[in-house]
């Protein structure tokens, strides 16, 4: 296991995040919230709003992201895809991460046999491919955006569990932690108290940076027929029911594509400002 | 070494068992009951004794795990539902076909990613390098399945310089049929001489393996970029400069050679991502490849199929992990320590 280099605590670095990128992904990401949120506000359409005479409509005043082939206007369901995505990136990124950083900060701190079985059970996980493994069970289990989330969330908590395994072995060996065992401080209070707080740096990068991959994740699994399922809007799924339209009728997959793509990528240039203003040296996965 | 390499081996038959493991689990977690599935909904109780009776369904679990294993071992991973053929003979066919189109994508990444992960480097924090890192960016968060629309749309559908769909021309298997050897159309095509085959498998690779290559591309980019970066700031970097020699010479003779070791598990890493990523890909383009089995047999539930792939792409993934850290053992003398 390689040593990583020392991550400065979080309280005192996010002052001076002053990197452009993690700024212009931050903003980025505020407002496609923002647009998700009050989506019922901002949308000019009811989402399921059905109006056959208006099919296929192209981009104008009335719909500027055109309509579907159910006469549905695309940029409702857009900004309401939106609600879907990131209520699947936050649930899936809460739970991997804490069920991963957990596990993780046990086995680091503990070494040992502990590490070991954790370590290798985190192996066998880390064998699957995210998307693979989401196959594999949404197959199984019956389509829907639970599964997409349960799907992903099991394949995505080792990388927490690895990256804070290491954090916390290297944490372990420090004065301080062997000050508070020879007091006397329980092993569980010194994880909580010591170990956790100071292995969270990399793992708020790493969650940043994620925040993209189980979006295009939880989308490609919807366009698999594998998510969610009609009526609900969500961007795979608009992709997949648009796709035969795509020389026809241009608007219905490329709006929602692009919502994919610039949500993703406000993950990305935020995870990779981040990682410039907390640590310039670490190179994650 | 033996002891390294013995360690590492043991490591990975845990995981390859581990991953056994997860597979018959996943398989064993259909809803329903499994034999009802396969007498049908009006199977007397008798005959659904029967049906447990052959298929071990009374087994306790560990006993069914032991049989699974067996089977797998001996070959039997059992018969898909959707082409009524043994799923290994599926994946036999299917597989060289990814091959081919992670193949060809990779090649591109690695081509491209490094040339444009080196300027970023030589140009840090100027205009070269803000675009190769937006680039790049923007390259990991493209929904390949989108993109593979978008393309597909575009220069094959609208424009026609490429071919829609497919991996060669049909009409060719009758005008110049193909001699398969390796079950890679391009490999064969070349060895054989086919012509007509090999120009038009060509042909139609151009825009899928695009797609496959963008992700790792810019993956690939940033790796290079990150650690030619800090290669540039050791010592022998100071010291060749103190010696004279110019930036680019500095960063391709000297500081790549180093760089180029995190960038081969990089690809490892990759090459299972790319071969699930294809999937999305031969979906689309109608690739004869393992992705467009998946997709296939992902819309009739079939599970022994998707259990199959599974299992395959995992098993691979755990293979290009062995052979690239024992790679990096023959070359850093310093890895075999870890």
């Amino acid at each position: 296991m390689s040593a990583l280099p020392e991550a400065a605590p979080l309280r005192r670095t996010l002052p001076r995040v002053t990197d452009r990128f993690a700024l212009a992904g931050a903003v980025l990401i505020a407002l496609i919230a923002l647009a998700a949120l009050l989506a019922p506000w901002l949308a000019p359409h009811p989402p399921d709003e059905v109006d056959p005479f208006a099919a296929l409509r192209p981009p104008d005043a009335a719909h500027w992201f055109g309509t579907d082939a159910a006469g549905r206007d695309v940029l409702t369901r857009v900004l309401y895809g939106g609600r879907t995505s990131l209520f699947i990136a936050v649930t899936v990124l809460a739970v991997s991460a804490t069920t991963g950083v957990l596990l993780g900060v046990v086995a680091g701190y503990a070494g040992g046999w502990v590490r070991d079985v954790i370590m290798r059970i985190t192996d066998v996980f880390l064998a699957f491919p995210a998307l693979l493994l989401s196959v594999a069970l949404a197959v199984v289990l019956q389509p829907s955006v639970t599964t997409v989330i349960v799907a992903i969330a099991v394949t995505w908590w080792p990388w927490y569990a690895r990256l804070s395994a290491s954090m916390a072995a290297s944490i372990a060996t420090r004065p301080y932690v062997d000050a508070a065992r020879c007091l006397g401080v329980p092993a569980p209070m010194i994880i909580l108290r010591h170990v956790l707080p100071n292995s969270l740096t990399p793992v708020l990068v790493q969650v940043s940076l994620d925040g993209g991959g189980v979006i295009l994740t939880a989308a490609a699994l919807s366009y698999l027929g594998l998510g969610a399922q009609e009526p609900t809007a969500e961007w795979g799924l608009m992709v997949e029911q648009g796709q035969s339209l795509f020389t026809t009728n241009w608007w219905v997959v490329t709006f929602p594509g692009l919502a994919i793509l610039l949500t993703a990528f406000a993950f990305n240039v935020l995870g990779e400002g981040l990682r410039n203003a907390l640590d310039p040296r670490r190179i994650v996965k | 070494m033996p002891r390294y390499l013995i360690r590492r081996l043991g490591q990975a038959l845990l995981v390859m068992a581990g991953v056994v493991a997860l597979t018959f689990v996943i398989t064993r977690m259909v809803p329903g009951d499994p034999a009802v599935a396969y007498a049908g909904p009006k199977a007397t109780p008798e005959q659904l004794a029967e049906v447990r009776a052959r298929f071990g369904l009374d087994d306790p679990l560990w006993v069914q795990l032991g049989n699974y294993v067996r089977d797998l071992v001996t070959g039997d991973w059992q018969t898909s539902l959707h082409t009524r053929r043994p799923v290994l003979e599926d994946l036999y066919h299917a597989f060289p076909a990814s091959l081919e189109l992670v193949g060809a994508g990779l090649v591109i990444a690695v081509v491209a990613g490094i040339p444009v992960g080196v300027l970023a480097a030589r140009f840090r924090g100027r205009f070269p390098d803000f675009s190769v890192r937006l680039t790049s960016m923007l390259a990991v968060s493209l929904p390949v399945f989108w993109l593979a629309l978008a393309l597909q749309t575009v220069f094959a559908s609208n424009l026609g310089w490429f071919p829609v769909a497919g991996e060669y021309d049909s009409a060719l298997d009758t005008t110049s049929p193909l001699t398969l050897w390796t079950n890679i159309t391009v490999v064969d095509a070349l060895i054989t001489g086919n012509w007509p085959i090999l120009t038009s498998t060509l042909a139609h690779l151009v825009l899928p393996a695009l797609v496959v290559a963008a992700y790792p591309a810019g993956v690939i980019a940033q790796m290079v970029r990150a650690t030619l970066i800090e290669e540039a700031s050791q010592d022998h970097a100071r010291l060749e400069r103190a010696l004279g020699f110019r930036e680019t010479t500095i960063l391709t003779r000297f500081a790549l050679r180093p760089a180029l070791n995190p960038v081969l598990s990089l690809i490892a890493l990759v090459f299972a991502y790319a071969i699930v990523n294809g999937f999305l890909v031969e979906a689309v383009f109608n690739w004869p490849g393992l992705g467009r089995y998946a997709v296939n047999a992902i819309s009739s539930s079939d599970t022994p199929a998707v259990a199959g792939v599974t299992l395959l792409v995992a098993l691979m993934y755990v293979l290009a992990n062995l052979v690239v850290d024992l790679l990096q053992g023959v070359v850093d003398p310093r890895a075999r320590a870890r």
